[in-house]
This record gives C-alpha cells, sequence and structure tokens, in this order.
C-alpha cells in the first residue's frame, strides 16, 4: 500500500505536480543527505549537494522512467553531484584528492580483540571512513554500503570502471589495515578473527 | 608467494569480483596470517553494509532550506507549463477557427451555385 502511494506521488510529480515532488523530498532527504554526507565528508558541503541533487531530479524526473527505484536514481544523482563538487573542491584544496594521501591512524594502540563486536566496528568504521581520502571514499561508499554496481560508479564519478575497481580495493584495504593495526609481532588479533578464519 | 603480494587480491575477493589463483588460494588455506585477513575484510564488509540503514542525522532546516530553493524552480516550470498549455490551446483554437472558416465558405459556395441553378431553372 505504502509502496502504491510512493509510486502514485512519482506518477504526479512526473506530470508536473509540485506538491507531489515535495512529498517525494520529504520521503527521501534523509536519506540522501546521509550519502551525500558520506561522500564529501562534511555537513555544509552535503547540504549543498543534496540541495544540487533535489534540483536536478526535479528537472530530470519527467525522463525517470521507473524502471530502477527512485531511491537509486536519487543516488546516481547524488554521487555524480558529489563528485562534481569535490571535483570543484579539489581545484581549491588540491592535497585533499589526492588518491595516495596517507592515512594516519590515530589510534595505533587499540586492541581489535576489545573491538570484535560489529556494533564498535561500526562506530570505528564511520570514523575510518571519514580518514580516507574523498576519491577512495566514494568508491567504497557507492559499492559496500549503497551497493552501486562498477559500471554506475564509473559513469556517476566520470572514471573508467578498472580505475573505480581498483580505488575500491585500495579503500577496503586502507580501511582493513586502520580498523586491524597490525600487532608489534606482526600477529593479527583478535580470538573472533580467528573464529571467522576457521569458518572460512 | 608472500602475504603481502596476496593482501590486495583478498580485498577484491572478498565480494566475489574475482577468484583467486589457484597459487594463492594454495598459499590462504596454509597461511593463518592471510585467512585472518580474509575474515577481517568479511567483517569489513558486513559492518559496511550494515551502514545503509543507519541514516547520518542533521537538523530538520535542512528540509525547509530545500523546500525553499525548489519553490522558485517549480514556479518557473509552472509557468513554462502554462505557456505551453496556453500555446496549444492557441494552436488547437487556431485550427478549430481555420476549420470552421473553411465549412462555411463551402456552405456559402455550394448554396450559392443552388442558388444560381434554381435561378436559371426558373
Amino acid at each position: 500500500m505504502e509502496s502504491e502511494k510512493f509510486d502514485q506521488l512519482i506518477e504526479e510529480a512526473r506530470e508536473g505536480d509540485h506538491r507531489a515532488f515535495e512529498s517525494l523530498v520529504r520521503q527521501t532527504y534523509a536519506d540522501t543527505y546521509t550519502l551525500a554526507f558520506r561522500l564529501v565528508g562534511n555537513e555544509e558541503d552535503a547540504r549543498d549537494v543534496v540541495q544540487e541533487t533535489y534540483l536536478r531530479a526535479h528537472k530530470g524526473i519527467q525522463k525517470f522512467r521507473g524502471d530502477a527505484q527512485l531511491s537509486t536514481w536519487l543516488h546516481r544523482i547524488t554521487a555524480n553531484c558529489a563528485s562534481t563538487f569535490l571535483g570543484r573542491r579539489g581545484r581549491d584544496r588540491h592535497e585533499q584528492l589526492q588518491d595516495e594521501t596517507d592515512v594516519v591512524d590515530d589510534h595505533p594502540q587499540r586492541d581489535p580483540a576489545q573491538r570484535a563486536d560489529l556494533g564498535d566496528l561500526r562506530s570505528h568504521l564511520v570514523e575510518a571512513l571519514m580518514h580516507l581520502p574523498p576519491k577512495l571514499r566514494a568508491v567504497v561508499v557507492l559499492r559496500d554500503i549503497y551497493d552501486m554496481s562498477h559500471q554506475s560508479i564509473a559513469e556517476q564519478l566520470d572514471i573508467t570502471e578498472s580505475a573505480a575497481k581498483v580505488r575500491l580495493h585500495r579503500a577496503r584495504k586502507r580501511l582493513r589495515e586502520r580498523l586491524y593495526p597490525l600487532n608489534d609481532e606482526g600477529d593479527l588479533e583478535g580470538g573472533a578473527d580467528e573464529e571467522d578464519a576457521r569458518a572460512m | 608467494m608472500q602475504c603481502e603480494t596476496v593482501s590486495l587480491q583478498l580485498a577484491e575477493f572478498v565480494d566475489g569480483d574475482s577468484n583467486l589463483s589457484l597459487e594463492t588460494g594454495r598459499h590462504v588455506e596454509a597461511c593463518l596470517r592471510c585467512q585472518a585477513e580474509l575474515a577481517q575484510y568479511r567483517k569489513l564488509l558486513r559492518a559496511l553494509t550494515m551502514l545503509r540503514d543507519q541514516y547520518v542525522t542533521t537538523d530538520a532546516s535542512i528540509l525547509d532550506e530545500l523546500l525553499d530553493a525548489l519553490r522558485p524552480v517549480a514556479s518557473v516550470h509552472r509557468i513554462h507549463r502554462l505557456h505551453h498549455r496556453n500555446k496549444k490551446a492557441a494552436y488547437v483554437g487556431g485550427i478549430a477557427a481555420a476549420a470552421t472558416a473553411t465549412a462555411a465558405a463551402g456552405a456559402f459556395v455550394i448554396a450559392s451555385r443552388l442558388a444560381g441553378r434554381q435561378r436559371l431553372a426558373g
């Protein structure tokens, strides 16, 4: 029923009903803002990206065919707007956008065994994501959180598919290294990890 | 085979994007360190997936800002639509008027001819 109402709103918005479009904005902005924030890394820029996203969505809603979910369509627009935004910001602040920017671990003393719990891992993960360079972060967010295809990521970020894959693997490696730093002996700690390893 | 060589391949292998080569697979089977690393990647991916349902909170002013930004665009859009609709109405009206005029002219010609024939017959 909810889904039918939502589809009805989309149809009305496509026909030019601005109130229907506003209702869609109300229902989707939290999700769009979350993605924008994860891509650009701060509230102020995320607000700009969200605004640009909905302006583009308003302009293009008539072309929305409904063969993808509205959320997927909005994610693509958000990714594209964020990419444009980061590109612009990069021209002003070059050092933040280099792929090779080192991710410094501010907390090397943390024991992974103490944060084996997934909930705990999640909060550290959010922090670790924000420490990734924006170009790496964008790919891992779109692929591993929002389940976007490599092809779609490449299109929205205006890079090749193979570049998207390389960035993804680098990003995952950096996140893992940050979340599970090696101890002095070079062994990996954490009973849960060894359990997982045995369950492989 | 060195664990360092395997490391990046594990980041690729973990979500099934690629298969491990036979040699790498054998190494991982025998190497506890690489097995633990793979387990960490899997846990990392699970945690990332779980973030999908976790929204970043923001104050409600963002919605007001958004709706404010969209209103002028909607007005312009409405004006365009009205203009388009008016143009369409004018076009249809023009065709209708032309058709009526043609029909009236035709009726007049036919009536004139009939009147002429009646005069000749009389």
